[in-house]
């Protein structure tokens, strides 16, 4: 039978104030990323925007991706050893990284440092626009402000993420060799043929799509959060800090579920 | 040129707004505004700050819509278009923000650029830089082309915010608070710029301020907000020749306080 939704002792909220607002975010939020398809797959396309925000994404994760893609290598390969040498398999290192790296370390890390670089600054960037009135402004200039400045900026995260990923993966296998290189003198070639002969195609394309996956939410976080900031410069702060943490809750689970359903494939 | 002077065509209204009401939750902005701009005339919404004179031009441009009322801007309906009918009247439409809304990321040439190549894309590069020229000499500033807002006056900035409205070529101007947070020798500057503006452009105008000064050198017609309606429209000298208390308080505020 059909209930009528229970009403709140002050009749204003068709079930309580948080759940109202969590469902009724959770439509906007799906109306945006239906408004997102919308724009992005219809002219005039903005290609200029998104090429300079894919650069802007790219320059501002580099160094950070960098760096933690080569420390993790090392460090991984490093605390790795002692478990594999008590069984004598310390020749299975390159395997063993290479499947922690391209499955799961390398979208995992590189999602969440350009969730923290990229996504609070979309965050912070769009909605410093909406409170000072600049993207009204390009309302009422005849503009398309959704296609110029969200439309470029989640297809540019959803490009730039699955890259990130793929150089992480690789300075990781480096970081990893140079361990391997030092403590096992294994030559180059001798270390990546080891590391690849337990990489799948399909290790890679569960890579790809969560790399996808990823850089579309991080991309749908901090514009959604910024384009819709409010209440001055404390709506600022606010979008950058929820564009970070909505992304970092997302990420974890889809992160879950891809695995999941990819571990049903394997 | 005296204000009343100018060429107005009383028969030809570019706006018309009847019964216009707005709320917000529980507090009621605007309650029942009617009111005609005709072709060629600057009308000055007046008004003490938080009384709604923004949301009034915001309504006319779409950028909020009216509980109920009707805004008819050049013969179209605005609550009742679509995205693209709104686009192709806001071409129509320039809107100067309070606090300029410059592209803050952008050069003064960018933010120029912008709203132009996005509606006229069939310009070449020099007829792009040609009209970003030709209104940057008009609002009197072609050597501020390469800046970046952050580096212009407040006075530049209102300035630019104009051009990037005529950039387009618009018939209707809508002046949100043009002259507030400037000193008295700018605020004379930009008054007269909006003169300028109707006289070079042709356009028609609603300048909303709280500024006597400025409603008074540039209108031609006067309409003071009060309450949520206009408590009185008319001339500047029949408006302020009003005994009303609320008025003379207001006129008096303004010119003894400044």
């Amino acid at each position: 039978m059909e209930t009528a939704p229970k009403v709140s002792s002050k009749g204003k909220y068709v079930v309580s104030r948080g759940l109202d607002n969590f469902f009724s975010d959770l439509y906007n939020v799906f109306a945006f990323i239906r408004r997102y398809f919308k724009e992005a797959f219809s002219g005039p396309f903005e290609f200029k925007e998104i090429v300079n925000q894919c650069f802007h994404i790219g320059i501002k994760s580099l160094s950070l991706v960098s760096l933690t893609g080569l420390v993790t290598g090392i460090v991984f390969t490093n605390q790795s050893r002692p478990s594999l040498s008590v069984f004598g398999a310390s020749s299975w290192l390159p395997s063993l990284v290479a499947i922690a790296l391209i499955r799961a370390l390398a979208p995992l890390v590189t999602a969440l440092i350009v969730a923290g670089k990229v996504g609070s600054n979309i965050g912070a960037e769009l909605g410093s626009m909406r409170v000072t009135e600049q993207i009204d402004a390009m309302e009422v200039s005849a503009t398309n402000p959704f296609k110029f400045l969200v439309a470029s900026r989640i297809t540019a995260t959803t490009i730039m993420v699955p890259l990130l990923v793929m150089y992480t993966g690789f300075v990781g296998m480096m970081g990893s060799f140079l361990n391997v290189h030092q403590n096992e003198e294994t030559s180059f070639p001798a270390f990546f043929k080891s590391a690849f002969t337990s990489i799948t195609f399909l290790d890679i394309y569960a890579s790809v799509i969560k790399a996808i996956c990823f850089g579309f939410t991080i991309g749908v976080a901090g514009c959604y959060q910024g384009y819709n900031a409010q209440k001055g410069t404390q709506g600022v702060g606010r979008a950058a800090n929820l564009a970070v943490v909505i992304s970092m809750y997302l990420i974890f689970i889809e992160e879950i579920t891809i695995v999941q359903i990819f571990n049903t494939l394997r | 040129m005296d204000n009343n002077e100018r060429n107005i065509d009383q028969k030809n209204p570019v706006i018309t707004i009847r019964d216009l009401k707005k709320s917000f939750g529980d507090l009621t902005v605007l309650e029942g505004i009617s009111m005609d701009l005709y072709k060629g005339e600057n009308f000055v919404v007046l008004g003490k700050s938080g009384t709604g004179k923004s949301v009034l031009i915001k309504i006319i441009v779409g950028l909020l819509n009216p509980d109920s009322g009707s805004v008819n801007v050049l013969g179209e309906e605005v609550d009742k278009l679509d995205r693209q009918a709104l686009q192709q009247l806001r071409l129509k439409l320039g809107f100067s923000f309070q606090n300029s809304a410059l592209y803050d990321s952008m050069t003064v040439s960018e933010n120029l650029e912008f709203p132009l190549v996005r509606n006229k894309r069939n310009l070449t590069k020099k007829e792009v830089t040609m009209a970003i020229e030709s209104v940057l000499n008009s609002v009197g500033l072609p050597q501020t082309m390469n800046q970046m807002p952050s580096e212009l006056s407040g006075g530049q900035k209102k300035r630019i915010g104009i051009a990037r409205t005529l950039i387009l070529q618009p018939e209707i101007m809508l002046y949100d608070e043009p002259t507030s947070g400037l000193d008295p020798i700018t605020c004379i500057e930009i008054n007269n710029l909006i003169n300028q503006v109707q006289e070079e452009y042709h356009t028609s105008s609603i300048i909303i301020t709280h500024d006597l000064t400025c409603a008074k050198s540039t209108a031609n017609r006067v309409a003071v907000l009060l309450d949520g309606k206009f408590f009185i429209t008319g001339s500047f000298n029949e408006v302020f020749s009003s005994t009303e208390p609320s008025i003379k308080t207001f006129h008096d505020y303004n010119f003894i306080t400044s």
